[in-house]
């Protein structure tokens, strides 16, 4: 059996272990947790159970029976579990987000509704038929509506606007401080004023550290520190593992205090991933999976073990030089947290889909014969793809591609077009294609200049508007960068290639498709306020409705599992600055558009807040998905509310499903937000995803 | 950069840049076509392929840039550049030995492997970080200082670089792409060194490449993907 060992305690089970380290980050989001999975029928019993981890969580506590009126007995302070409740879900708060992640021994076990509808339908009978058309989560997660009390409400009523992760922005136990400086770069050692004592204790305040090194114990690459700083650790890790290895009974994960430590071992390479994130083990080991791929997509997979057949002690430092930053930029979209990573699925520019198909026609018209696959991305989305019937693209592979292009300076910075060889570790990790790149403010289309300026504002949605091509001065933000990436495996094919582009993008001003996607990337995604108040109409209004009433889902993922491909909505207001819409991410180095007076100081310190904001509500994504994906939890609909934030998690065969929203929205609320948003991603499918894409 | 006014003779001359990763190849070629320089620039990956006129009194040069990876692993593409170019600037970093010799060996293999009549310029980058640099006007003519002065990171000086040029028949020139200083130099000596007989029009699709055909039409069979690209194990 794999061995896991842990400081303090051994964890007899492997799947649900993922969260032991995480108490301090996560006993917050424990407060009232419920699930709902496929546990046989129990005798109806209440649902919810509660836990209470501090005087101030009592007021969180919502009724632990549940009453079928309106007006009900209320239970704002009390601990008491609901009888039948197997007990486990104690009032340890440390323990209670593990056990999200083990229906075994906390969930309440729903029935499936449409096998059992007694089981816990008691007060469901309530609900306008309405709110629920076949499989809807209210038929999951019931009895929200019957169970407010006055005092309850009264409650809700004064502090329903209230954002997630207020709490722990104020908190003094914050277990992201200091999370704005993690991509800060550790002095070198002949820094002046810095003794190593210092770097040292600020390589040990990074809150994730990832490490490469080769069995033999010589250091490839880490994250944070340069080698005088990290060698003796690396030798350290290499003893570890190697041990472990030995007694044919490898290592896969430790913890140390509120660290996790996951290792993978990949042939000759170890990798190690230590977090105080808060992810769970295979949420790391994915993150790890990555990295390999990308050292894959440099060297190839021959390659790699010719380098350590031959000499199991190189030093693989020589061949990947150059390839630190693209290591780097992949791992700190880790740790800022990448949606895309965290769902294996890829996020689509929104298009109407005659709109879409124009385009693919258009590119599968000015194909190459040397071409293997095609892609217009916009601002990290993808726009079009083609390909031949019997090649897809792999997320995995499109995430290296989209890192080197969208997160890692290099090529974006450089200039002009692009040819690089690379390996596509999931198409065949044994040899190189190769690949053009040209961003479109970069290599403007000479044929349409016309000169003009509008602001990259998001004023103009709705119906197409005029092409408009891109002013070739103001340097779009990486948000609205185009790029056409065309793949071959004939690396002399540069030129093939070029005039492919060139025809595709002259074809693409001419018949308007070019404007649609500048505007499309320059709107951004798409609003929730607007999709809740959609009512079937377009969208039209999207500065209307923030705030008023119930307080609003403040973010949401959908993942399409057939398509592999999410949405989510736009991160403004609460995860984003409303004055750019570009990321804040330190990498970006696109100036700032438009001339605001705010200090570079002031900037800094949104840009951080945002930083954390954003981890904070990736780090809630990240527990969602473990807890919903853990090996035989069987769940379908996770709801979780703590202090911070009220959140959501529901997976069918069809979609992944995961929202966040203030910690007062109410359970049902929450239900019909979702619904809505559901049946908008439904309706929006064909928008929203690229279904098949340009196949030749 | 635009052209001006009466239509002067236009022509496009295939240029490529080698040398040691860090060198400044990029950089160069940044100064040259944006006149811009970027603090922390990340290595090439690959190729980058840029364009950008230079206008001559008598006629206007069109110049197809090809900015390669220094990186060892990306060697074994280079041929891929150089082989029709009808220049090529090689370059080296003045306060990095190993630069140079690096830029050597890059010379004696376009003497073997490229076009014979190659124009070959040898460039030492980052004059700026020299002592020399502060008042230099011409630093190309006259290679004489270097030793070590104060805060002088130099390390190769102006006379042995000089000296092994006139030797192979290289122009050379000392650089800075951070100031800009002798950028556009090179290029305009470049344009000025291809002779009149090699220059062809740059209009028409004739401009050929690499060797490549060209034709649309050509039918490849892209069945094969794993196996043809499988055998051209390079890059690395
Ligand atoms: N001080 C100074 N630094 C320079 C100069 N030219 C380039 N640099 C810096 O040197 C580093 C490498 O420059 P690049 O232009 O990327 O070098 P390169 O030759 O293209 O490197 P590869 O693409 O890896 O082959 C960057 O950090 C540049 O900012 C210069 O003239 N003076
Ligand atoms: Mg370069």
């Amino acid at each position: 059996m794999d061995r896991d060992i842990e400081a303090g305690s051994i964890d007899t089970n492997n799947n649900n272990n993922n969260n032991n380290n995480n108490n301090n980050i996560q006993k917050n989001q424990s407060n009232n947790i419920e699930a709902v999975d496929h546990v046989p029928p129990l005798p109806p019993r209440p649902s919810r159970k509660l836990s209470d981890d501090g005087a101030s969580g009592a007021l969180h506590v919502t009724a632990a029976s549940k009453p079928t009126t309106q007006v009900s007995t209320i239970d704002i302070s009390t601990l008491s579990f609901p009888d039948g409740s197997r007990g486990t879900f104690s009032t340890s708060a440390t323990s209670a987000t593990r056990s999200v992640a083990s229906p075994q021994s906390s969930a309440s076990g729903y029935t499936s509704p449409r096998t059992d509808p007694t089981a816990e339908t008691v007060s469901v009978a309530s609900y306008p038929a309405t709110l629920r058309p076949p499989g809807d989560l209210a038929d999951l997660v019931t009895g929200e509506f019957n169970r407010r009390s006055r005092a309850w409400s009264m409650l809700r009523t004064q502090s329903s606007s209230v954002q997630p992760f207020e709490a722990s922005r104020t908190g003094a136990c914050d277990t992201l401080a200091g999370f704005e400086k993690e991509f800060d770069d550790i002095p070198e050692l002949g820094d002046k004023g810095i003794t190593d004592e210092q770097r040292l204790s600020l390589w040990k305040s990074k809150m994730k550290h990832y490490m490469i090194l080769s069995s033999a114990g010589k250091p490839i690459w880490s994250r944070h520190g340069d080698t005088s700083l990290i060698n003796s650790y690396m030798g350290v890790v290499q003893t570890i593992i190697s041990f472990y290895e030995g007694a044919k009974d490898p290592l896969l994960g430790f913890t140390a205090g509120n660290a996790r430590f996951v290792i993978s071992t990949q042939g000759p390479l170890y990798f190690v991933a230590i977090s105080r994130l808060g992810e769970s083990d295979a949420q790391l080991r994915s993150q790890l999976d990555a990295l390999y791929m990308q050292i894959l997509s440099t060297l190839t997979l021959p390659t790699l073990k010719n380098i350590f057949v031959h000499r199991p002690s190189t030093d693989l430092r020589k061949p990947l030089e150059g390839t630190e930053s693209l290591l780097s930029s992949l791992a700190d979209s880790f740790t800022k947290g990448s949606p895309s990573a965290l769902l294996g699925a890829l996020e689509c520019l929104r298009l109407r889909k005659s709109h879409r198909a124009t385009i693919n026609n258009a590119f599968l018209k000015c194909r190459s014969d040397k071409l293997l696959y095609g892609l217009i991305v916009a601002g990290g989305k993808l726009v079009s793809v083609i390909r031949p019937r019997k090649h897809s693209l792999h997320p995995s592979d499109l995430q290296l591609i989209f890192n080197m292009l969208f997160e890692s300076g290099g090529i974006r910075a450089g200039g002009g077009e692009n040819w690089v060889p690379l390996c596509l570790p999931a198409f065949n990790n044994r040899g190189y294609l190769y690949m053009y790149v040209s961003f479109f403010d970069s290599v403007d289309t000479a044929a349409e200049s016309q000169e003009t300026n509008n602001p990259p504002s998001s004023s103009q949605d709705g119906g197409p508007p005029p092409p408009q091509p891109q002013p070739p001065k103001p340097i779009p933000s990486p948000d609205e960068e185009i790029a056409i990436i065309l793949i071959s495996a004939d690396k002399e094919s540069f030129f093939d290639l070029k005039s492919m582009r060139d025809k595709l993008a002259l074809q693409l001003a001419k018949n308007g498709s070019l404007a649609l996607i500048q505007s499309a990337a320059r709107q951004g995604r798409p609003r929730i306020e607007t999709i809740l108040n959609l009512n079937n109409t377009q969208l039209t209004t999207e500065s209307q409705g923030q705030g008023q009433g119930q307080g609003q889902l403040s973010h949401f993922l959908y993942k399409s599992r057939a398509n592999v491909q999410f949405c989510q909505s736009s991160l403004s207001p609460a995860f984003e600055s409303p004055l750019s819409s570009s990321s804040p991410g330190p990498s970006s180095s696109a100036p700032e558009k438009g001339s605001s007076v705010t200090t570079s100081s002031e900037r800094q310190r949104t840009a951080d807040k945002l930083l954390v904001s954003r981890r904070r509500l990736m780090t809630l994504y990240h527990h969602l998905h473990s807890s919903i994906h853990a090996k035989h939890s069987h769940l379908k609909v996770l709801h979780l509310v703590s202090e911070d934030a009220a959140s959501l998690a529901w997976i069918t065969p069809v979609f992944e499903f995961y929202c966040v929203a203030g910690p007062n929205m109410s359970r049902g609320v929450m239900t019909q937000c979702a619904n809505k948003v559901v049946q908008w991603a439904k309706r929006e499918e064909e928008r929203l995803f690229i279904i098949g894409g340009g196949v030749f | 950069m635009a052209d001006t006014n009466a239509p002067k003779p236009s022509s496009s001359v295939k240029l490529v840049l080698l040398g040691e990763a860090a060198v400044g190849k990029s950089s160069l070629v940044l100064r040259f076509v944006n006149n811009d320089f970027q603090e922390n620039k990340e290595p090439t990956i690959g190729a980058a392929f840029l364009t950008q006129k230079c206008n001559l009194p008598t006629r206007t040069i069109k110049f197809e840039i090809w900015d390669t990876a220094g990186q060892e692993r990306f060697a074994s593409l280079a041929p891929m550049y150089y082989r029709n170019a009808q220049a090529a600037l090689v370059v080296y970093d003045l306060t990095k030995p190993t630069s140079l010799i690096k830029a050597k060996h890059w010379v004696a293999e376009l003497q073997r492997q490229a076009s014979p009549g190659i124009v070959i310029a040898l460039v030492g980058n980052k004059l700026d970080l020299t002592s020399d640099s502060a008042g230099t006007a011409e630093v190309s003519g006259d290679g004489d200082d270097n030793a070590e002065d104060s805060g002088d990171a130099r390390k190769i000086s102006t006379e042995e670089a000089k000296t092994y040029a006139e030797e192979e028949g290289l122009l050379f020139f000392e650089t800075s792409a951070k100031t800009g200083h002798n950028v556009t130099e090179v290029f305009t000596a470049i344009a000025n060194a291809i002779p009149e007989t090699s220059l062809k029009s740059a209009r028409g699709p004739g401009a050929s490449h690499a060797g490549v055909s060209r034709t649309e039409e050509q039918r490849v069979n892209l069945n094969g993907p794993r196996d043809s690209h499988a055998k051209e194990g390079c890059a690395c």
